[in-house]
């Protein structure tokens, strides 16, 4: 079969869909034999909603270049609006029209936030963000009907592998069609430089709420996606912490890259996971390998590159350059 | 009827009058140099005419299609979209984006699909992806950079930024071009193939060219009239040949020699 003069296997659209779908059915079979318990599987949500809170913050912070220091803040909003809707509608429309609000709600708190902040040149938008994070926080933690500290509990869990898998696959497939479009190119613009890119038409205040909104949006559905695994959410889970977790998270997989965002999220996720009980020697070895990382890969694991194939099999190459020299370099 | 008319543009950094009461017009089609000594002000006046600064005191009006608009006080994004597109004297490309992804990019504002199709690459993407695409590549051929189109603009050796430059401003379809120093740092065999460029694309796109230039070759070969900053103010203006001649000109530019070319 042939697509635009390319065979169907050799497709790079074709391609990412089949491995994407091998992914999801290689996790899907391991969950269904039991081998993967459901202690694995919480690490596994923790990973998919980390991934779509960085893609999602990469496409302001890496892509934008706008520095936005309350994720968090998004994320508990659409937490608790979702909450608020699955508490009152039952069933898998409650579910759906939960994530739907939660998102809705933290693209509409996007707006009031990045409006004001986003037409200024520098950033404003870290400081406004950071408060808006903490406010949010506040409130929650004093209203009556958050339930103040304590939170919300007994939420309806609806969140299994394939809805998971469902709502990963739609944030980073829409994220990355939109980076390949005119106004993803025009965010692009403005983190390369944003007087050239307004001298050249760009409405700059315009493309940069747009991310914004898009990623407070993504980061709206990852908190309603919590609340739907989750029983239980307080205000305290969205604190400062998380925020700059999921900048570690882009900072660690590469400002600029959405491939990098999904191995971060993965790769610090596991050593979470594998640290769980030794809760102060995670933070150690966070901030370690942050330095680790500044030190010697500033740009982080994958710079601004996407991992592709050609990517890994030059790497492969590499790799094998460096044996063959090592050999060599024996032998003599 | 000119299509742009500057009248008493004046800005002041402080107790600073970088530019300070300029009139100067220029007329559909004609090509205009702007010259002068080390900061003289020329390339203030070419962000008052782009809107990155704002004036302190003056007006700007562009005429389009039979109707004049002040431009003065607009954003830089609105003035490029009315048809006014520049160069930088202190190459402003997008570093770490392909050669075409630069020039892509200045076509944004003339794009017509929305977000939905941005974000499903529905019929009306593909379509107008093809046509910016196409377009891009027909500037990249005119500037001799098609087979560098894949390649970082960071990556290019200086004198095609230059020239890169000049096709990301033309990719907005502008009626005036602003030119700053688009030779600079070029050796005299390429100053002199630009040259011939910017003459034939002013012929063929039918545009209007104010250029800021500091190789006098260049400046008295193609322009119909010159004007002539110092101090932030407009010492003189006319043809080559007058300015040639000019004693006040030969004073501001004491030393230098304006007779080289
Ligand atoms: N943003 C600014 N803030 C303060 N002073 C400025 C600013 N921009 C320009 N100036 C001053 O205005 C004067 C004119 O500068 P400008 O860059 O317009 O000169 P120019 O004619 O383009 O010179 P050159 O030939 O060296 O490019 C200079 O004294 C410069 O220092
Ligand atoms: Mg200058």
């Amino acid at each position: 079969m042939k697509i635009s003069g390319k065979t169907l296997g050799q497709s790079a659209a074709f391609r990412k869909l089949v491995g994407a779908l091998v992914i999801y059915a290689v996790i899907q079979i391991l969950l269904a034999t039991g081998l993967l318990s459901d202690y694995y599987f919480a690490t596994i949500v923790t990973i998919g909603i980390n991934v779509i809170l960085a893609v999602s913050l990469n496409l302001i912070t890496g892509f934008t270049g706008q520095f936005s220091l309350g994720h968090a803040g998004f994320m508990s909003i659409g937490a608790y609006f979702c909450a608020f809707i699955t508490l009152r509608v039952e069933g898998i429309p409650g579910f759906l029209l939960g994530i739907l609000v939660g998102g809705c709600a933290a693209a509409l708190v996007g707006v009031l936030v990045g409006l004001p902040t986003l037409r200024l040149r520098g950033d404003y938008l870290a400081i406004a963000t950071l408060g808006m994070a903490e406010i949010i926080r506040i409130i929650f933690q004093n209203i009556k009907i958050t339930n103040g500290a304590a939170g919300l509990s007994n939420l309806p869990q609806y969140v299994n592998w394939p809805w998971l898998f469902l709502f990963i696959a739609a944030v980073v497939a829409l994220t990355v069609n939109f980076l390949h479009s005119s106004p993803g190119r025009a965010c692009i613009a403005i983190r390369e430089d944003e007087i050239a890119a307004e001298a050249m038409g760009i409405n700059t205040t315009r493309y940069k709420v747009t991310a914004f909104i898009i990623g407070a949006f993504c980061a709206g559905v990852a908190g309603a996606l919590y609340a739907t695994y989750f029983p239980r959410i307080k205000p305290d889970t969205f604190g400062f912490m998380k925020s700059v977790d999921i900048l570690v998270i882009v900072v660690f997989g590469g400002l600029g890259s959405i491939t990098g965002s999904i191995l971060g999220a993965i790769v610090l996720g596991l050593i979470s996971m594998f640290l769980s009980s030794y809760t102060e020697l995670r933070m150690v070895l966070y901030a370690l390998l942050l330095v680790i990382i500044m030190i010697f890969r500033p740009q982080g694991l994958m710079g601004s590159r996407e991992l592709s194939l050609a990517l890994m099999k030059r790497a492969g190459d590499h790799l094998m350059g460096l044996f063959r020299k090592k050999e060599k370099e024996g032998r003599v | 009827m000119p299509i742009l008319t500057v009248e008493k543009l004046t800005k002041s950094f402080g107790g600073l009058t970088a530019v300070s009461n300029v009139n100067m017009h220029l007329d559909e089609g004609e090509l205009v140099g702007l010259i002068g000594p080390n900061g003289a002000g020329k390339t203030t006046v070419f962000n008052l005419l782009t809107g990155v600064y704002k004036p302190s005191s003056g007006t700007v009006t562009l005429e389009r299609d039979g109707k004049s608009q002040v431009i003065s006080g607009q954003k830089p994004y609105h003035i490029c979209k009315l048809g006014m597109s520049r160069t930088f004297q202190n190459i402003r490309l997008f570093k770490d984006l392909t050669v075409l992804d630069n020039v892509r990019i200045a076509m944004n504002k003339d794009i017509r699909y929305g977000l939905p199709s941005a974000f499903l690459h529905l019929p009306s993407y593909q379509r107008e992806e093809k046509r910016v695409r196409d377009a891009s590549i027909e500037l990249l051929k005119l500037m001799k950079l098609e087979e560098k189109k894949d390649e970082l603009a960071k990556n290019l050796p200086y004198g095609e930024q230059r020239h890169l430059e000049i096709a990301r401003a033309m990719a907005t379809n502008p009626v005036v071009l602003l030119l700053d120093e688009p030779a600079a740092g070029m050796n005299p065999a390429e100053t002199a193939q630009l040259t011939e460029l910017i003459a034939w694309i002013r012929e063929n796109y039918h545009l209007t060219i104010l250029l800021i230039e500091h190789d006098m070759s260049l400046v008295m070969k193609i322009c119909q009239r010159i004007y002539v900053l110092d101090y932030g103010m407009v010492i003189a203006d006319g043809t080559p040949e007058e300015i040639r001649n000019n004693q006040q000109v030969i004073e501001a530019y004491l030393g230098e020699d304006v007779n080289d070319a």
